[in-house]
């Protein structure tokens, strides 16, 4: 990709414990995944693979429908609706509410959509603290580094750097215990969450006909943060959304079967509006932040498209043989494996990313597991032959160009050439050296000609051409 | 052009779409319910439940539940939520127990210091081993949330077969309630070497007691 990431490449490939770090956790992904999707346990999963892919299908295509109707849903129950353009349309979103609401403390969940616009950089930069509560994400966030995997951030570190990290940035005793590493993050986060007054969560699913966001979890920390807080603030791309929610009973069974190998998560929250008057608890403020962030120029391709039908379970990460070895940080962006190669080139423009679609074998494997039946290989295919074609523009200059026109319609004129060429021979324009070879006249030391000719010497022209001495030989 | 226009706009043109028209009906729902009798959906739901590390318990009768729960709690502190019949069983009014909480503030600081969160489920499904939670007045979304360990009585009525009856039964959750949750098995995490650890941010212990 560049340089960086060149180096990155290697060193995770020269790094004998993170290579056993990326393989096993994997591994066990993939393992885990293979149990629950198997015939003899799920049946009807391909034909649950093959709804969700209609699902995501429908409500791609028919987008703008199906955001507005969820726009209207949100609001008739008191939620507000952002559309947001970029990272600094919602970070002034999220500023205003926090100057209005009069708080600085945020607690957030995790969101892929938050990672890509770099939101807690953003709101720390205004003087607000931007706490993040999964586990791996608050690691992460301490050590100032990015997700290494989807749905496993912190797959790269063991708990000796956790330990090294706790240390250094909360001054902590060394703790190399996993139980007590964790004990300790839940007791920060325990006040965090009742002091701060904004929650951030993302969403895994908006639904279009209840103005609704799911999220899907396991530790509990986006149940807290969309229920203790007195706003709820869920930042989604504008992929997210789904027309129904019973569409749910397909999208939640090959989501987390695909993500971690759970039928379920341990959370499933379906959160549709601000506490009602016949509730007990649940916050004041709900708004939704519809993303954009280069999505909407992913749409006008018909075939490309389906990157949108993504539902970020990370399965083509643990599947392909490629992340497998370079691991994520060796990708440009915050999507890594099969699914950051064929969404980063298209959110930031294939010329800016053009060896990213090349970063694959094409085994299919990543086509193989996508529960929404996303055709990958495709894609990457596709978005090769997009980059060859951004390569040839810039390649082919004016110049270059020019030459080739005069040479084509001298090549293609049989008498012309013949007296042109003959006349080569006539006046011999480039002499003879000592050893028999041509000497090659300055005009021709010229642009990428100059570096080629430097190693090299033309043979002379010949005095007279092969069909003159044809010719001559007959007559 | 507000972000709100131009976006729409964008999309509109990639997809080719005029303002306001409708999609074409979206794809059939796919809901698939088994037929699946009481007692193979009691084993099944207690069966889930136990293979998540959750503690198990078929009552005959709510005297049972309220005695295993009086066993469980021990006399340390609890908070129960407000459904009716948790206070006819006399499980809300066991020594330690707080319950009647209809203000927030009260509600988030009890159940930040107590000990076991006692509630009951709207419905529960038997092929996951979910608890499904919808928020009422019966029901605060705190209690199953901030104590450390958690305890549902389901009537086994209230058991489902699976997600697909849920969504048949509720199409629309936000028209009961702001909030459903599926709860299935105690709050854990694999994110440290990807091994697990039980109990992060919610309770790392769970109970379910279905009761005939």
């Amino acid at each position: 990709m560049t340089t960086v990431f060149d180096e990155k490449i290697h060193s995770t490939l020269g790094d004998s414990r993170l290579q056993l770090a990326i393989y096993k956790a994997t591994g066990r992904l993939m393992e885990n995944r293979k149990k629950v999707v198997a015939d003899d346990v799920l049946p009807d999963y391909q034909e649950l693979r093959q709804q969700a892919h209609e699902i995501k299908r429908h409500a791609i295509n028919h987008l703008d429908y199906y955001l507005e109707e969820f726009e209207r849903n949100v609001q008739a129950r008191g939620g507000v609706v952002h559309w947001c353009r970029d990272g600094q349309e919602v970070a002034d979103v999220v500023l205003s509410i926090a100057k209005r609401r009069k708080t600085g403390t945020i607690i957030k969940s995790k969101s892929m959509a938050t990672e890509e616009i770099e939101l807690n950089e953003r709101l720390e930069h205004h003087g607000l603290e931007s706490v993040e509560s999964d586990l791996g994400e608050y690691i992460l966030q301490l050590n100032h580094e990015k997700p290494y995997h989807i749905v496993a951030p912190a797959l790269h570190l063991t708990r000796y750097d956790v330990a090294d990290i706790f240390t250094k940035h909360l001054g902590l005793e060394r703790e190399v215990v996993i139980e007590k590493q964790t004990k300790i993050a839940r007791n920060i986060m325990r006040d965090k969450f009742l002091e701060a007054g904004i929650g951030i969560s993302g969403a895994n699913f908006l639904v279009a006909d209840s103005g609704a966001v799911v999220l899907v979890e396991n530790e509990g920390n986006a149940r807290l943060s969309t229920t203790a807080p007195k706003v709820h603030i869920a930042v989604a791309g504008i992929e997210k959304i789904i027309p129904r929610a019973q569409d749910l009973a397909t999208m939640l069974k090959v989501l987390g079967r695909s993500a971690t190998g759970q039928p379920l998560t341990v959370y499933t929250s379906f959160l549709s509006s601000v506490r009602r008057e016949n509730e007990v608890d649940g916050p004041e403020e709900f708004h939704v932040i519809l993303l954009d962030n280069g999505r909407t120029k992913v749409l006008a391709n018909e075939s490309k498209r389906e990157s949108l039908f993504c539902i970020r379970c990370g399965a083509c990460l643990n599947h392909c043989p490629v992340y497998r070895k370079i691991g994520g940080h060796s990708f440009p962006w915050v999507y890594s494996g099969p699914i950051g190669a064929i969404i980063t080139p298209q959110f930031h423009g294939v010329e800016n990313q053009p060896k990213l679609a090349f970063a694959s074998s094409l085994c299919g494997a990543c086509g193989e597991v996508c529960p929404v039946k996303i055709d990958i290989p495709k894609v990457l295919l596709e978005l090769r032959a997009d980059a060859k074609e951004k390569e040839k523009e810039v390649a082919s200059n004016q110049l270059e160009r020019a030459a080739f026109q005069v040479f084509a319609y001298i090549a293609s004129r049989p008498k012309l050439w013949r007296r042109l060429t003959g006349l080569a021979g006539t006046f011999n324009p480039m002499g003879k050296q000592a050893n028999g070879m041509a000497k090659v006249p300055g005009f021709m030391k010229l642009g990428p000609l100059q570096e080629w000719l430097s190693e090299r010497d033309l043979a002379p022209v010949a005095p007279k051409s092969f069909r003159t001495m044809w010719k001559e030989r007959k007559g | 052009m507000t972000s709100r226009e131009a976006m729409l706009k964008e999309i509109r043109t990639s997809l080719k779409r005029e303002t306001g028209t409708p999609p074409p009906p979206p794809p059939p729902v796919r809901l698939v319910i088994p037929k699946v009798d009481r007692a193979a959906k009691v084993d099944s739901l207690l069966s889930k439940v136990a293979a998540l590390a959750g503690k198990t318990l078929h009552a005959s009768s709510m005297a049972e539940a309220r005695e295993y729960v009086a066993g469980v709690i021990a006399g340390k502190s609890a908070v129960a939520s407000n459904e009716p019949f948790l206070k006819e069983a006399g499980i809300s009014t066991l020594p330690g127990v707080q319950c009647g909480f209809t203000e927030e503030a009260a509600l988030r600081e009890a159940c930040a210091v107590t000990d076991f969160g006692i509630s009951s489920a709207t419905y529960a499904l038997a092929d996951t081993g979910s608890l499904v939670m919808i928020s009422s007045l019966n029901e605060a979304r705190l209690v199953s949330l901030l104590p450390p360990v958690h305890i549902a009585i389901v009537p086994a009525e209230r058991i489902l077969s699976g997600l697909d009856e849920l969504y048949m039964l509720v199409p629309k959750p936000s028209d009961i309630s702001s909030s459903m949750v599926l709860i299935t098995g105690p709050s854990r995490t694999a994110d440290i070497e990807q091994l697990l650890v039980r109990g992060v941010h919610g309770p790392g212990e769970i109970h379910v007691v279905v009761v005939d």
